[in-house]
């Protein structure tokens, strides 16, 4: 970490600079590959860069920081992923 | 050298342009107006090489300051009155920040009532900002401040927005001669900013981001440590203008005849260039007086207050209020004073609602206080 003469709020972007977020999730999202059309959506629209968009455009969701928002569940086109209550999922 | 014959805001804008920022942003309110058309008028003539951004308001005025002080660049702005006050919540996050903004305020009543004229009132609202304060009364001390004060802003231990406050009219469209440097003389005394940190794409960082409570106290802790370094760090950029440039006009004060006064004339601004001649007729009577005009108000000038009270009384004129307790220096000096002397303070308000106070208003208020007629808080002029 650089020294800084003075002390202010700057933080360096960093995975997890917040700590792990994931633990705020009331809901969480549940995605079914069998109805993923790869459109990317969920990836373009998820404001924490919790969807991992894979070599072919197939997406898996990162738990550890997912914040549980719901965006995703309700930009996809096909209904492919649903928000369950955390702990209640199957 | 020359000698340029213009007023305040005119001199201020003179002085902005000079330092070269790379960026201003500023929302014209009378009586700020002319100091942003004089940058425009630079910027027309290609003097201002920098950006002129153009805004919906003052809290745009101060946010677009504050994401281009962010980049690691110099830059000016200006206010007045209400402009000030809507620009109140980016204050914070300019001082919070650290971010070096020079502004000139020009002291303007707070409405209603609508009036355009001389009141602190605005300024002193924004004391709490983590801003430093300096109070000038003359013109050319509007062009040296304004130099001085980006040295100080930039000065990597301090990294703090400065805030130069004038009186409307009295000083913003008052012509009077002021001796301007040359070019290289300003280069060679305030260099290019180097920042402690900067927004850069090449290598990203945020600013304003979020700090849990074990580790803000630290942010205000170290805006603490600034002020107080500023606090001799003003004056040795005093100092050093003076040997290189020759004018002074007093560090966080300038002190005009204490050495030998019984009482010490405190006031800012535009009130205490009318004080000296108050004081010199007032001399020729007999009675010892001195004036301490306070040029900073924040980092607040504790210890010269205190070593002025072993032989002096003072008084106290304010052209602020701070309803519910009283003028706003009136009460800091009480502050510096607690535990350190039994000095007597004398208070009077006056001039509010940019009503003049001149030199013969000035020695009526010393006279009362000399007779033992005031005891503590008057309100100069509504008695008659």
């Amino acid at each position: 970490m650089k020294k800084y003469p003075i002390i202010t709020s700057i933080s360096y972007p960093k995975k997890g600079a917040m700590g792990k977020t994931g633990t705020w999730r009331v809901f969480k999202p549940i995605l079914d590959q069998n109805k993923c059309v790869k459109c990317l959506q969920c990836w373009i629209y998820c404001p924490e860069a919790t969807i991992i968009r894979k070599e072919d455009n197939s997406v898996e969701i990162d738990y550890e920081y997912c914040k549980g928002c719901g965006v995703c569940a309700n930009v996809c086109p096909t209904k492919a992923i649903t928000m369950v209550r955390e702990g209640e999922e199957k | 050298m020359k000698v340029m014959i213009d007023t305040g805001n005119y001199i201020a804008a003179k002085a902005a342009i000079m330092a070269k920022p790379n960026v201003v942003a500023a929302y014209p309110i009378t009586p700020q107006t002319t100091l942003v058309e004089g940058i425009a008028k630079y910027k027309e003539t290609g003097e201002f090489k920098g950006e002129y951004i153009c805004v919906e308001s003052e809290h745009s005025a101060m946010s677009a300051c504050i994401g281009a002080s962010a980049t690691g660049v110099r830059v000016f702005t200006g206010t007045s009155s209400h402009g000030l006050l809507l620009m109140h919540e980016m204050l914070h996050w300019a001082a919070l920040s650290r971010l070096p903004i020079v502004m000139c305020n020009i002291n303007r009543v707070v409405g209603p009532g609508w009036n355009i004229w001389a009141d602190e009132n605005d300024s002193i609202a924004q004391r709490d900002t983590g801003w430093i304060q300096f109070y000038v009364s003359s013109n050319q001390e509007i062009f040296d401040t304004v130099i001085q004060a980006f040295k100080i802003a930039e000065h990597e231990k301090i990294s703090l927005p400065i805030m130069i406050n004038y009186n409307a009219f009295i000083l913003s469209h008052t012509s009077m001669p002021v001796y301007i440097p040359e070019q290289e003389e300003i280069d060679e005394f305030i260099p290019k900013r180097k920042p402690t940190w900067k927004l850069d794409v090449d290598n990203p960082i945020t600013f304003g981001n979020i700090i849990l409570p074990d580790a803000y106290i630290e942010v205000r802790r170290d805006m603490q440590r600034a002020q107080d370094y500023a606090r001799n760090y003003i004056k040795k950029v005093a100092e050093e203008w003076r040997e290189k440039f020759g004018r002074y006009h007093g560090d966080l004060i300038d002190r005009y005849r204490c050495d030998d006064a019984e009482y010490i004339i405190l006031t800012m601004g535009a009130i205490g260039a009318e004080s000296r001649i108050a004081v010199d007729n007032l001399r020729e009577d007999g009675l010892k007086i001195g004036l301490a005009r306070v040029r900073v108000f924040r980092p607040f000038p504790k210890e010269d207050i205190v070593e002025l009270s072993k032989k002096a009384d003072f008084i106290v004129i304010d052209r602020n209020i701070s309803v519910g307790m009283g003028g706003a220096l009136s009460a800091e000096v009480k502050s510096a004073l607690y535990g350190n002397s039994d000095t007597k303070v004398y208070s009077y308000i006056a001039g509010l609602g940019g009503k003049d106070v001149t030199f013969k208003d000035i020695e009526k208020m010393i006279r009362k206080v000399v007779d033992g007629k005031v005891k503590t808080l008057e309100w100069y002029s509504l008695e008659e």
